[in-house]
């Protein structure tokens, strides 16, 4: 299957960018070095291509009601202009994916939310299925190819951004979102992203992409720093820190407990509260290496004995630190914040210790 | 375009040797470190081990990826270069130069010649 594109892929590709196939999505992965993308988010500001993350929209009298048994977060809480972070899980509680979902500020209760690469037709499928099987009156579009967005992140990001505008964005708190002229480019502009950083994520019509890319005169940051920015944070990428098929937790394995309120009814709750009530057998943790090494994907973590235990589900060197650090899954026992376990680097077992994300310290 | 150095012999998996008196110098080329990217750690053999030509000697690992690490001729490791273990950017500042890697006592001159000119290797990657 042809790889999807971004619509400023040749211009990142001018720019000199190296690739990766993400989600079935071609994404510029690096443009000058990860370290330095990476460095120029923490200390200043990036902007990445986002554009494989997928667009939902969903409209008409029972789009709340559709949301609310969805996604595992109250909904019902969102005024126009807000947004939460939320699972979406099956009747196991399982998450399928994780999301953003923005209220709109429409006279009726409209939504807009964003689930990750490649998942867009699927949760577009889920949706219509769910919306029919329950018989709500609800509109779900599917809208991932009528936007680019770009995440601008950083210290320097908000000045950055208000510079293209005259909206008050600068009022908008975290998770806060509207509509503003960007570089005279009407674009959903929401205080969210997922470095850790203060910064605005733009929805921006497709046709319009380059307009606002060239106004926000930073350091582009391809997918590379934004995986490790986002490890440093200790934050999920589906597909990999979770995956509905090969990796199926619940949102309390995965440390996302807090996006689930079991006093609204949604697919997967009872399963949740259940889950709940009983605790976790294993738990998404932190790991740095005590030795030298570099943890990745897929390498075991022992105990002291070299009993295999768990797995690393992201891991790299960190940017910041230069350290070396990992997410991963561990058993509850194992779980605790300083103990000591292994990571197995090409057959060697490498001293470790848990540790709570973020890796960072004053975040 | 990437620096390909005429004086040095080049393996086609990125790895260049550079005769020195009676041993060979060990590194990766300047394409090798671009296409890694910020390379952040080397595992390398100890003095006195030996490398065969085509085997793995070591590994190379960059934020993104990890390689393994290819000796281009064989013989015992007569050095290796420490200052990457605290300093692995230096394979990408300098990868001719201080991000060299090992030095091997050639044990057969041969081998030498059985590796890619300059410049064979500039076609190989262009």
């Amino acid at each position: 299957m042809a790889l999807r594109k971004p619509p400023l892929r040749e211009r990142h590709a001018e720019r000199g960018a190296k690739f990766t196939e993400f989600g079935g999505w071609d994404m510029p992965v690096e443009f000058d070095s990860i370290r330095e993308e990476h460095t120029a988010v923490r200390e200043a500001a990036g902007i990445f291509d986002v554009s494989h993350m997928g667009e939902i929209e969903v409209a008409g009298p029972d789009a709340t009601a559709l949301m609310q048994r969805l996604t595992t977060n109250d909904v019902t809480a969102l005024s126009p202009g807000d947004s939460q972070y939320a699972a979406i899980t099956d009747a196991e509680g399982a998450i399928i994916d994780d999301t953003v979902v923005y209220r709109l500020p429409t006279d009726d209760a409209s939504y807009l939310f964003v689930p990750n690469a490649g998942h867009d037709e699927e949760i577009h499928d889920w949706w219509i299925d769910h919306r029919d099987e329950w018989d709500l009156d609800a509109t779900v579009r599917n809208a991932t190819d009528e936007y680019a967005m770009f995440a601008v992140q950083g210290p320097d990001a908000p000045d950055l951004v208000a510079e293209q505008t005259d909206a008050p964005i600068r009022n908008l708190s975290k998770f806060e979102a509207q509509y503003a002229d960007v570089a005279g480019v009407d674009c959903w502009t929401a205080r969210t992203g997922y470095t850790g950083e203060d910064g605005y994520e733009l929805l921006v019509p497709t046709s319009e992409a380059e307009t606002v890319w060239d106004a926000v005169d930073c350091q582009p940051c391809g997918l590379g720093a934004r995986d490790t920015l986002r490890i440093e944070m200790g934050y999920l990428l589906s597909g990999q820190d979770f995956d509905h098929e090969s990796n199926p937790r619940t949102p309390y394995e995965a440390g996302i407990g807090f996006t689930v309120k079991l006093d609204t009814e949604f697919l997967g709750r009872d399963a949740l509260e259940a889950a709940h009530a009983e605790g976790v057998a294993e738990k998404f943790v932190g790991l740095t290496l005590l030795d030298r090494g570099v943890p990745r994907t897929g390498y075991d973590v022992t105990d002291e004995d070299g009993h295999v235990v768990g797995t690393v589900t992201s891991g790299t060197m960190s940017p910041t630190l230069n350290e070396p650090i990992a997410l991963g899954y561990l058993p509850a026992d194992h779980a605790d914040p300083g103990t000591r376990v292994r990571v197995v680097v090409r057959g060697q077992q490498k001293r470790a210790k848990v540790v709570t994300p973020p890796f960072l310290e004053d975040y | 375009m990437f620096d390909v150095p005429d004086d040095t012999h080049y393996l086609d998996s990125h790895e260049w040797a550079r005769r020195d008196d009676g041993t060979v110098r060990v590194g990766i080329s300047d394409f090798a470190q671009d296409e890694l990217g910020d390379v952040v750690f080397v595992e390398l053999p100890g003095v006195g081990d030996d490398v065969s030509a085509g085997e793995t000697f070591g590994v190379v690992e960059s934020i993104k990826a990890v390689s393994d690490l290819y000796a281009p001729v064989s013989g015992e490791v007569t050095a290796v270069n420490d200052d990457l273990f605290d300093q692995p950017e230096l394979v990408n500042d300098d990868p001719y130069g201080d991000g060299w890697m090992l030095e091997v006592a050639l044990a057969d001159e041969s081998e030498l010649d059985d590796l890619l000119s300059a410049e064979a290797y500039r076609d190989q990657i262009e």
